[in-house]
């Protein structure tokens, strides 16, 4: 089918194409189009997740455990669901405090103990290679698969295994090593991981959808089949299945999904944006749900295909498309299985190498060279390097020997339970200040002590290494020392038993130590920079440095470990920021050379970064009273700067709420100044008329007696117009001040209407106007004073009858219901408002220059008037285009009359 | 804050109410020979709880505007 030579040629084609793709990635982000700035490639970065133990050992756990491989993908849905709130923190203090692993985590929240970062990377080596074995096995296991049908392989086992670990540790050298410092993300690498987890699925999803669409006629027809054999009806009703395992298995994987070294890697110190954090909480489990559909069907296949009779269930995925002489299908599955496993591989040494050279060499290194020395540099990227190469090696020798009988499943589920340890010490530091490094201590060497007891050790058993009486009479005959019935607890699965007991030793170990002694300064003053992260957002800054440093030493130790270039760059860009001259500082600053420390803390991890400084600065001796003096200091101080600028904000708002009252004052005190000198005005004119006229009866008494009674009628017609403009000023002054009070009575405005217009006969008459008045029977009332609403119906009815013109003239009064309100229209067909005047036309002594003939002169209160009128009522007036080009005034009054029958003050608002 | 808090409070409830669907009580109660549509109860029971999970995950997660 598969020569040797072509299935090595695709597989090489494939590992180039992955060089290829982290290569492009890098190149990307140098030219500042960063590929890890989309929420998508985060979110299938974490889907490195999903290894060959997804991709083949899910099927193999199926085909004899039914939905056993399920709880593993159902811990991490539920952690995606606490992502926002739990994983968020992990990620805001990692990046705060430049973190770089999960042992550097460790270690700075708990007084960054070079001693406690050690142990975390000794558990994360020994949980992890079995883990990498794992994969390298499934490579391997693959790769023979596809060649095996064309008689014996040309390459063994061995060989595949070793070659597949040389080429990643290639990769992952290649792309992961290439900065020193740490918190530089891995662009291209990313990428090529997001691009591998893309395959995996397209793949799984390819052979899924051949198995069931396929060789079978669909789901239906697949489980159909599979019910008619009793064991596989047992197993999909899930007849005995263990809740307890099932239970602790999600647990666990919720653990690792969050703890795991790779996990790690990509979901905090390559992520470039919390927010990310949103897509990847429904994408990633929506990514697991998808690659898991296809699973107990392939299993269910392989279980009832006589081509994988006897075959182990890890090898169905492969085996099925093989046996239907699929060789395309079957290549594409061995690229998913491959991708699968790379992609893990890649990201976990390279995860597990920043752990063992920063906190295993390093130390050993910072000791040795004391405190002046080299360039770091160089040795901190070979020790980096040697170790994915020993990591690698180490994976690779574990596959060839004790790893390769048990399943894919149970060898990783040995690793998830290691990595489980390291979570009590994690959560309790990250919500429980009281937490201490002796107590995390504790719980992880107790944890991990009994995790090896329980799961790794009996294993050897398996391999004859120990003898059986081990197991089942335990050491020396100790039978209460069981591995897998610890103290008598029997009757649980190994890998349930295992984590009853390492977690509980774990959790009480970590409280009790904690609660015997209270935590040091450090470690006091490193607990609530992780606990309040979100309160105080990293500014909790103790000074454990004191200021006798000479800021050229600072920098020469910087420039050992980043280069001088880089430190430059980094030691400007904060003296920029907080507006010092680095030139003119003879001594560093403690805040300087706690921006140093954590500056290094990037490149070497928390606990070396303090060791490295101490060799150039003094820590004070500070304790833990004074620390948490100082804490409680400028946590208030925060607290009160934060207090203040809310404060300032407050009166910001209110000097600018009196600008604004004071503006209108003003704009008040102009309007009443206008008022009064056009009121002056307007009762001048008159006055004037009827002074002239006066003085001229008064000097003249000679003239006729039919131009001294035509002056007489024009005085009289004057003070008429005089009383008619006091009598509107008054009314209006009434209106505007808060003493009158209108009655609330129910009013009927029809009859209203009528009595106006009513009033208004003589006037129309004598200008051969015609009014015509529409109101329907039956009208609720509104609520109000009747004299004052036949005063609006007068003065807009007079109004309308004075701008029609003579002869011709007709006005249309009319009352309409309309939702909740009366509204009164009253039309002319005079010459109009033009728009520009619609609003100003209410205001006091606006009158506009329209040609009326033989008009009437009005006093140029009465729309202001009757505006006032309406608004006390609670209704509105305005004025349209009538449709026979003349004005229409509108009067909208609510008709809430008959709730409110008592007088009610009806007050004009200020 | 506030909606900030509210989202974190809705999403620990998802996760409760998840942690309890994918579990004993409800789980071993659908653990019978019977099918859905042709589907294994246990099958149905448990891919649906898992896609309604994801589907409640996406509308609480979903941000804020301006965020």
């Amino acid at each position: 089918m598969w020569s040797t030579g072509a299935t090595v040629a695709i597989a090489l084609a494939y590992v180039a194409l992955l060089f290829f793709i982290a290569w492009r990635g890098d190149r990307q982000a140098a030219a500042g189009r960063n590929p890890l700035a989309s929420p998508w490639i985060y979110a299938l970065s974490l889907a490195v997740y999903c290894t060959a133990w997804t991709f083949y050992g899910s099927v193999g756990r199926a085909a004899t455990d039914g939905y056993g491989f399920l709880p593993i993908y159902l811990g991490p849905t539920l952690a995606c669901a606490l992502g926002w709130v739990v994983y968020r923190k992990i990620l805001r203090i990692a990046k705060i405090e430049r973190l770089t692993s999960i042992a550097d985590f460790l270690a700075s929240r708990f007084g960054k103990s070079a001693f406690l970062g050690a142990v975390v990377a000794v558990v994360a080596v020994v949980g992890t290679v079995p883990y990498i074995a794992l994969q390298l096995k499934a490579v391997a296991t693959s790769f023979q698969l596809l060649l095996a049908r064309d008689g014996p392989s040309a390459l063994s086992y061995e060989q595949l295994s070793l070659s597949a670990a040389a080429v990643l540790a290639l990769f992952a050298i290649l792309f992961g090593t290439r900065s020193v410092d740490l918190t530089e993300q891995h662009a291209g690498l990313v990428l090529a991981i997001a691009f591998e987890s893309l395959v995996k699925l397209v793949a799984f999803l390819a052979v899924g959808l051949f198995v069931v669409f396929g060789l079978y006629e669909g789901f239906g027809d697949l489980f159909a089949r599979a019910a008619a054999d009793p064991a596989l009806a047992a197993m999909l009703s899930r007849q005995g299945a263990s809740e307890g395992a099932w239970a602790w298995m999600t647990f666990l994987s919720l653990l690792a999904f969050w703890f795991l070294p790779r996990q790690f890697q990509v979901g905090i110190v390559e992520n470039v944006d919390e927010r990310h954090l949103s897509t990847s909480a429904w994408l990633l489990p929506l990514y697991l749900l998808v690659i898991n559909v296809f699973v107990l069907p392939i299993a269910l296949a392989g279980r009832m295909s006589p081509a994988t009779a006897g075959a182990s269930g890890d090898t169905f995925v492969l085996l099925l498309p093989l046996s239907a002489d699929r060789a395309e299908l079957a290549v594409l599955v061995f690229l998913g299985g491959l991708s699968a496993a790379t992609s893990m591989v890649i990201v976990e040494s390279l995860a597990i190498s920043n752990m063992v050279a920063n906190d295993l060499v390093l130390p050993v290194l910072l000791q040795r060279s004391g405190s002046v020395g080299g360039d770091f540099r160089q040795p901190l990227l070979i020790s980096r390097r040697l170790a994915i190469v020993a990591v690698l090696l180490l994976g690779h020798l574990y596959a060839i020997s004790a790893g390769v009988g048990a399943s894919l499943i149970s060898i990783g589920l040995v690793s998830f339970a290691a990595v489980a340890q390291l979570a009590p010490a994690t959560l309790g530091g990250l919500y429980w200040a009281g937490a201490t490094r002796r107590g995390a201590l504790a719980g992880l060497i107790g944890g991990f002590a009994v995790w090896a007891y329980t799961l790794p050790l009996p294993s050897l058993v398996a391999t004859g290494r120990l003898p059986a009486s081990f197991l089942s009479e335990g050491p020396l005959g100790l039978s209460w020392l069981r591995p897998h019935a610890l103290f008598g607890l029997d009757g649980l699965d190994p890998l349930s038993h295992s984590l009853t007991w390492s977690l509980l030793v774990n959790v009480v170990a970590f409280v009790g130590v904690s609660s015997l002694a209270a935590p040091g300064p450090v470690e006091e003053r490193q607990a609530r920079r992780f606990v309040d992260v979100f309160r105080y957002r990293g500014e909790v800054e103790v000074p454990v440095w004191s200021a006798d440093a000479p800021v050229a030493s600072l920098r020469a130790l910087l420039s050992r470990f980043l280069g001088e270039e880089r430190t430059e760059r980094a030691l400007q860009a904060w003296a920029d920021e907080q507006g010092v001259d680095l030139d003119h500082m003879g001594q560093a600053h403690p805040e300087l050379i706690a921006f140093a420390e954590r500056l290094l803390a990037g490149t070497t991890g928390a606990a070396s970064a303090r060791v490295a400084l101490a060799s150039v600065a003094q820590e004070k001796t500070l304790d833990v009273g004074e620390v948490v003096e100082l804490l409680d200091e400028t946590s208030r101080v925060i607290a009160a700067s934060r207090e203040l600028a809310e404060k300032s904000q407050e009166l910001e708002t209110a000097s600018a709420e009196l600008r604004r009252v004071n503006e209108q004052l003003r704009e008040l005190d102009r309007l009443k100044d206008d008022f009064l000198s056009t009121m002056a005005h307007e009762l001048r004119t008159p006055l004037t008329a009827i002074r002239a006229f006066a003085e001229i009866l008064h000097d003249n008494p000679e003239l006729d007696t039919e131009k001294r009674s035509e002056f007489l009628r024009v005085i009289a017609k004057e003070n008429e117009r005089l009383s008619r403009l006091i009598h509107d000023l008054l009314d209006l002054a009434r209106l505007e001040g808060k003493e009158e009070r209108m009655v609330a009575e129910p009013v009927d405005l029809a009859e209203v209407v009528a009595d106006g217009v009513a009033a208004l006969d003589q006037l129309a008459a004598s200008r051969g106007v015609e009014i015509e008045v529409t109101a329907p029977m039956g009208l609720p009332p509104v609520a109000g004073d009747r004299d004052r609403l036949i005063q609006v119906v007068i003065n807009l009815v007079s109004n309308a009858v004075r701008f029609c013109p003579a002869a011709t003239g007709h006005v249309a009064v009319s009352v309409q219901r309309r939702r909740g309100e009366l509204l009164l229209g009253v039309e002319d067909n005079g010459p109009g408002v033009p728009p520009t005047e619609r609003e100003a036309i209410f205001e006091k002594f606006r009158q506009i220059a329209r040609p009326v003939s033989g008009r009437q002169a009005g006093t140029g209160l009465g729309l202001a008037i009757t505006r006032r009128i309406v608004a006390r009522h609670g209704g509105r007036i305005w004025v349209e285009d009538a449709a026979e080009g003349g004005a229409l005034f509108l009067v909208s009054l609510p008709t809430r009359a008959a709730d409110a029958p008592q007088p009610i003050p009806l007050l004009l608002g200020a | 804050m506030i909606p900030d808090r509210l989202r974190s409070a809705r999403l620990v409830a998802l996760f409760l109410l998840g942690a309890l669907g994918f579990n004993a009580p409800p789980l071993a109660g659908v653990s019978l020979p019977g099918t859905v549509l042709g589907l294994p109860l246990p099958y149905v029971y448990l891919f649906t709880v898992w896609a309604l999970l994801i589907l409640a995950i996406a509308l609480a997660v979903r941000p804020k505007r301006g965020e």
